[in-house]
């Protein structure tokens, strides 16, 4: 029997030899599916000088130089898709502090891709052709709903048309918690998180056309219903959230007016400003291509496909 | 006391809640694609026992609250109060009724019970998970009937009532399980 050594020190991975071989041939079969479709992989800085001004997201950060973990590759990609770069991937680590729980670390592994000239529903149709390509089957297939429709089916409020007044009484009863004076955004957020998501149809879920107020980095539209929507779509594999994407915004202005609406309630949250992006609004004027994008979480990706309850079977060392 | 910010909950830890001391049973952290992340908590009331369910948005905190747990020895009742005593410094701390309740039962004068401060004073009190009592009123035992299930109640020193086997004598010692009130076994202590 070789020695364990100290066996007071917890210095033992908390995956399984078979999710390391699952995760390399998971890693593998990405690489794959992309190399097939012409999408070049490409490895931009996980170390930036600007960081997100989202402000749900919290950036890890260096001090000497002071660098931000970056908290997607999403700014860097989009100025080598400016640039000329055509279709590409990136596959790597992402930082969110403070995000900790059962899908939740704040390292994490991010598949994140653009394909200028394409729109939402193409970039749906070819992430369902991805899960299915590693093994993520589903006899239902990949289904499609607006967020309006799953929202009136599960809580009975048309989340466009709903004044704020009944989204925060009906939240206030899911959380048992006073919403009055929250924002609609976080209205919707909580009634999505709390009552819808667990209630979505198994398997693989699209929902798509977002509220307005929920539009992030993605490009409004008009609904069937002549509503303004944001063209975003977030992907469900088995009532976990696993991708979220965008037809891009591509109009430098309005790039603009919502970072510094960002960094207004950044500041009404106590939160630090963060500096804004030059180079991405720069590379925004100078012409990002028509395109739409998304990130995926690779260890929920991994955690469907071993069966694993908890983000710590999938990655190696957590603590 | 300190802050607790919704990232540094965890099971535990003790907070104020509702001007009431609580200690967090769980903490679900629960975040969308994008946007308000929450954090769903179940708090158990320390004085009450109830349990609550709140949520939090990330970035709110609670007051920690003073809560702390000692071993203590009981040292006896002076009618309305119960004393109990820190075996390192030989500090003395009196809980009333309310604090004790039910724990009452199995309190043996120089026993050691787990006693809950709050703000430095019993809060609530827990016995031994097994004790020894003797048996103060019973009736007779009938010889030779050990092999047969029956029970009978027994009265014991403390004033607890329980259910032990016919064969037992007031006098004998028996071991309880003092979170269900069964008799375990009879003993020599």
């Amino acid at each position: 029997m070789p020695d364990d050594g100290d066996t007071s020190i917890e210095w033992r991975p908390t995956t399984s030899n078979d999710t390391l071989i699952k995760r390399a041939r998971l890693l593998a079969q990405v690489r794959e599916f992309f190399a097939l479709r012409r999408v070049l992989e490409v490895d931009v800085p996980v170390l930036g000088e600007r960081t997100v001004s989202d402000p749900h997201l919290d950036s890890l950060y260096t001090e000497a130089p002071q660098r931000y973990l970056q908290t997607s590759p999403e700014y860097f990609m989009k100025r080598l898709l400016a640039a000329g770069s055509g279709p590409i991937y990136s596959l790597g680590k992402a930082f969110r502090a403070g995000d900790k729980g059962r899908n939740h670390n704040p390292e994490f592994t991010l598949l994140e891709w653009y394909r200028p000239s394409w729109d939402e529903n193409q970039l749906m149709a070819e992430i369902a052709e991805l899960l299915e390509s590693v093994g993520c089957t589903s006899n239902a297939g990949a289904q499609r709903v607006t967020y309006r429709d799953i929202f009136l089916a599960t809580v009975n409020l048309d989340p466009h048309q709903a004044s704020l007044a009944d989204l925060a009484t009906l939240a206030g009863d899911i959380a048992q918690r006073d919403m009055n004076g929250e924002s609609r955004a976080s209205c919707l957020d909580l009634i999505f998180s709390f009552e819808i998501e667990a209630r979505l149809p198994p398997g693989i879920v699209f929902v798509h056309d977002y509220p307005a107020c929920l539009c992030a980095l993605a490009q409004l539209g008009v609904d069937e219903q002549g509503v303004t929507v944001a063209r975003r779509f977030e992907v469900f594999l088995d009532s976990t959230e696993l991708a979220n994407g965008y037809f891009e915004l591509l109009d430098a202005d309005e790039q603009r007016r919502r970072f510094s609406e960002d960094s207004r309630q950044r500041k009404a949250m106590g939160k630090p400003e963060m500096p804004v992006d030059e180079k991405l609004l720069a590379a925004l004027d100078a012409g990002l291509p028509s395109c739409a994008g998304v990130a995926l979480g690779v260890d929920r990706l991994l955690m469907h496909l071993v069966g694993a309850q908890h983000i710590e079977e999938v990655i190696a060392f957590l603590k | 006391m300190a802050n607790y910010s919704t990232n540094e909950f965890r099971s535990g830890l003790k907070v104020m809640l509702d001007g009431d001391p609580c200690s967090i049973v769980e903490n679900e952290f629960v975040k969308p694609g994008k946007g308000q992340a929450f954090s769903r908590v179940r708090l158990k009331n320390l004085k009450t026992g109830r349990v609550w369910d709140r949520t939090f948005k990330s970035g709110e905190s609670l007051e920690g609250a003073d809560v702390s747990e000692q071993n203590m020895q009981y040292l006896y009742n002076d009618g309305e109060y119960w004393h109990f005593m820190e075996p390192d410094t030989f500090e003395q701390h009196q809980a009333d009724k309310t604090s004790v309740g039910d724990t009452a039962l199995w309190l043996r004068e120089q026993d050691t019970c787990i006693v809950t401060l709050y703000n430095g004073s019993p809060l609530a009190v827990a016995a031994a998970n097994h004790v020894d009592l003797e048996i103060t009123q019973t009736d007779p035992g009938l010889k030779g009937d050990t092999a047969q299930g029956g029970t009978k109640p027994a009265t014991l020193s403390t004033g607890a009532v329980i259910k032990v086997p016919l064969f037992l004598n007031e006098g004998e010692m028996v071991s309880v399980d003092t979170r269900t009130g069964e008799y375990l076994n009879r003993s020599k202590k």
